[in-house]
């Protein structure tokens, strides 16, 4: 019986074939969409995921000025010079759990070598930077802690910079300068391509901390102070440890605000996870509301197809169709438009998400639990926005329906 | 099987207006009976062949089918009684437009739950009974009026029902067809069906043995014609 009703179903689909069509358009538009849309916040989620893990774990991140409620630093005049390279050597000395203690102070330069010229930014950091920020030496060396203590002006430079002033020939040995100052270029570093946020990565020059803090900004105080912890479980053990450590150092009175702010990187790419979550949910939710539209759509032309069949209704129902037997025919018609729609919406929003991908460049993630999600939802929108227009017609008294002209 | 009617009543409410389609009929009708019902438009027979059909219901009194009340059946069951006991032919076919004249035969064996192969067999032997062997892949508008007709009494008595419940059959039909179809309902009867027809001719009136004139809702005469008449002395 229930496939004789699929079978009638399908008779009456096909007696209206560009109905029938339009139809199911809705929900193949709201289908596709949610399934495109959705892979797209996949993409932007599983990027940011990838460079969270590029970060590097368990990382703490220790920066001048008081916090503010919502964890954005807050730098006010004077107070970003708080920090200092004898910090980030307490820390490293006195708080157990902690891997690496990377100190670091940044400016942006101009920097010439023969003659060309580029703008970059330049990092003055430890030999440990490795270890954290998991940058890896392509040729040449890496600076050491001698370099560090020596105040050696050497430098090591990311890809961009490399094509950017050397354009082909090698530029380990070669001097450059930055600023005013001479370097001698001992290491190119790997790729890193571009971070979560669009950044090139790759066009940044590495400098011992104290060559940076000497002779090219002149300044006592770091930017900042990276800090990697043993493991996960002692991260808010050595938050809390650091603090305090500060807070002694600084001479802060019991009452009185942090000078520094300390942050877990984790916390924060955490919310950042939370944030492009929110992106694909808000994308997957737009793309929902057309699917709704679809829904009312398949409503819309159900009632059409009722009215119209009233009197089909009335000779099956005189020919002992049951108020089930009629109520399944309409609701499965409804069903068939719907799942068919969804069907071919995947495909479309399979091939949509991957012509985005190939078009925008931009990463997609076609998820399974979309394409399931989408296929209930249409089928749970057949049933829902079908049983209305089913019921209708199952209740359609057979004289009257037979009297319909 | 027999049907009894028992001082059935039957009020429409047609906005400020009441209707008594039947004002209190009672008529009973034995297995195997040739009726016609026969009155004016308005007469209320269309109302008592409803009832009869188990298509509506009595506002009051009482419809029997086969000794079960009417009244006390819930909609599967009407719709249980209308598959297997009943079978309908109407005055515009009410075919099924999109559906070939086979599978129009074949539709009351649908809601029999009778399987593919069974229904198919039974809907082309129902054709070949009434002539239409050759037709069975046409559609409705391919037929004319008279093979139409003969295609809903196939549909009919596909399901072997004892009552077969016509009205104004020959309507539509020109009178040759109307000869052809009533010669049907004579063959029909004579097999042992219950046969009532509904018309306001008195010449297809005249096919029947029992004739029931119905008139303001009330049954007004109820003959059994004597000797040779009905379709023993119609069909040559």
């Amino acid at each position: 019986m229930f496939w004789e009703s699929v079978l009638i179903a399908f008779e009456g689909l096909r007696a209206n074939k560009l109905r029938s069509a339009l139809t199911m358009l809705g929900i193949i538009i709201g289908v596709g969409a949610v399934v495109s849309l959705v892979s797209l916040g996949m993409g932007v989620q599983q990027k940011v995921q990838k460079s969270i893990a590029s970060l590097g774990s368990n990382l703490i991140v220790v920066m001048p000025g008081a916090s503010k409620a919502a964890g954005v630093a807050h730098s006010a005049a004077g107070s970003n010079i708080t920090l200092t390279n004898q910090d980030a050597k307490a820390i490293a000395k006195e708080i157990s759990g902690v891997a690496h203690v990377v100190p670091s102070v940044s400016g942006t330069f101009q920097v010439i070598a023969g003659g060309q010229n580029w703008n970059t930014s330049v990092q003055g950091t430890t030999t440990e930077i490795l270890y954290i920020r998991d940058y890896k030496v392509g040729s040449g060396t890496f600076f050491t802690n001698s370099d560090d203590e020596s105040r050696a002006r050497v430098a090591v430079i990311g890809q961009t910079v490399a094509t950017n002033l050397f354009s082909g020939s090698d530029p380990i040995g070669q001097t450059i300068r930055i600023g005013k100052a001479p370097f001698r270029v001992i290491g190119v570093l790997e790729s890193k391509g571009q971070s979560s946020m669009g950044q090139d990565q790759d066009d940044i020059i590495l400098v011992p901390i104290t060559t940076a803090q000497d002779r090219l900004i002149g300044q006592t105080y770091v930017n900042n102070i990276n800090i990697q912890a043993e493991s996960e479980q002692v991260l808010d053990k050595v938050q809390e440890d650091i603090t305090s450590l500060l807070r002694t150092r600084h001479h802060l009175a019991a009452k009185a605000d942090d000078d520094f702010t300390v942050r877990n990187l984790t916390a924060i790419m955490e919310t950042m996870k939370e944030s492009t979550s929110a992106l694909t949910l808000f994308l997957g939710g737009v793309a929902a509301i057309s699917l709704l539209v679809g829904g009312i759509g398949i409503m819309n032309i159900m009632l059409v197809s009722v009215t119209e069949r009233t009197r089909e209704i009335g000779i099956r129902k005189a020919l002992g169709a049951t108020f089930r037997n009629i109520l399944l025919q309409f609701l499965i018609e409804a069903i068939v438009v719907s799942v068919t729609g969804g069907l071919i919406g995947i495909l479309l929003g399979v091939g949509g998400s991957y012509a985005i991908s190939k078009v925008a460049s931009m990463e997609t993630v076609v998820s399974s639990a979309a394409i399931i999600g989408a296929f209930g939802v249409s089928v749970f929108i057949g049933l829902f926005f079908g049983i209305y227009p089913a019921r209708k017609a199952a209740l359609l008294d057979p004289i009257d329906a037979l009297r319909y002209e | 099987m027999t049907i009894a009617l028992t001082d059935v009543t039957k009020i429409y409410q047609m906005g400020d207006t009441t209707v008594h389609a039947l004002a209190g009929v009672t008529l009973s009708i034995n297995e195997g009976e040739f009726v016609a019902i026969i009155g004016p438009s308005g007469s209320g027979k269309s109302t008592l062949m409803n009832i009869l059909g188990c298509l509506d219901w009595p506002t009051s009194g009482s419809y029997r089918l086969a000794g079960q009340e009417v009244a006390s059946m819930n909609d599967d069951q009407l719709a249980l009684a209308r598959n297997k006991r009943i079978g309908f032919v109407f005055q515009n076919f009410n075919l099924l437009p999109r559906m070939s004249s086979l599978q129009n035969v074949a539709l009351p064996l649908v809601y029999a739950g009778v399987s593919k192969q069974e229904r198919q067999k039974r809907a082309a032997a129902a054709l070949a009974s009434v002539g239409l062997g050759e037709r069975m892949e046409h559609r409705p508008n391919e037929l004319s009026g008279g093979q139409r007709q003969r295609v809903a009494i196939a549909r009919a008595l596909v399901g072997d029902p004892a009552i077969i419940i016509a009205d104004e059959p020959t309507g539509n039909l020109d009178t040759k067809s109307s000869i052809e179809i009533m010669d049907i309902f004579c063959h029909l009867n004579g097999q042992g069906r219950m046969v009532i027809l509904v018309t306001h001719e008195p010449d297809i009136a005249d096919y029947a043995r029992r004739v029931i004139h119905v008139r303001d809702g009330l049954i007004l005469n109820d003959e059994v014609k004597q000797g040779v008449t009905g379709c023993s002395g119609k069909v040559s």
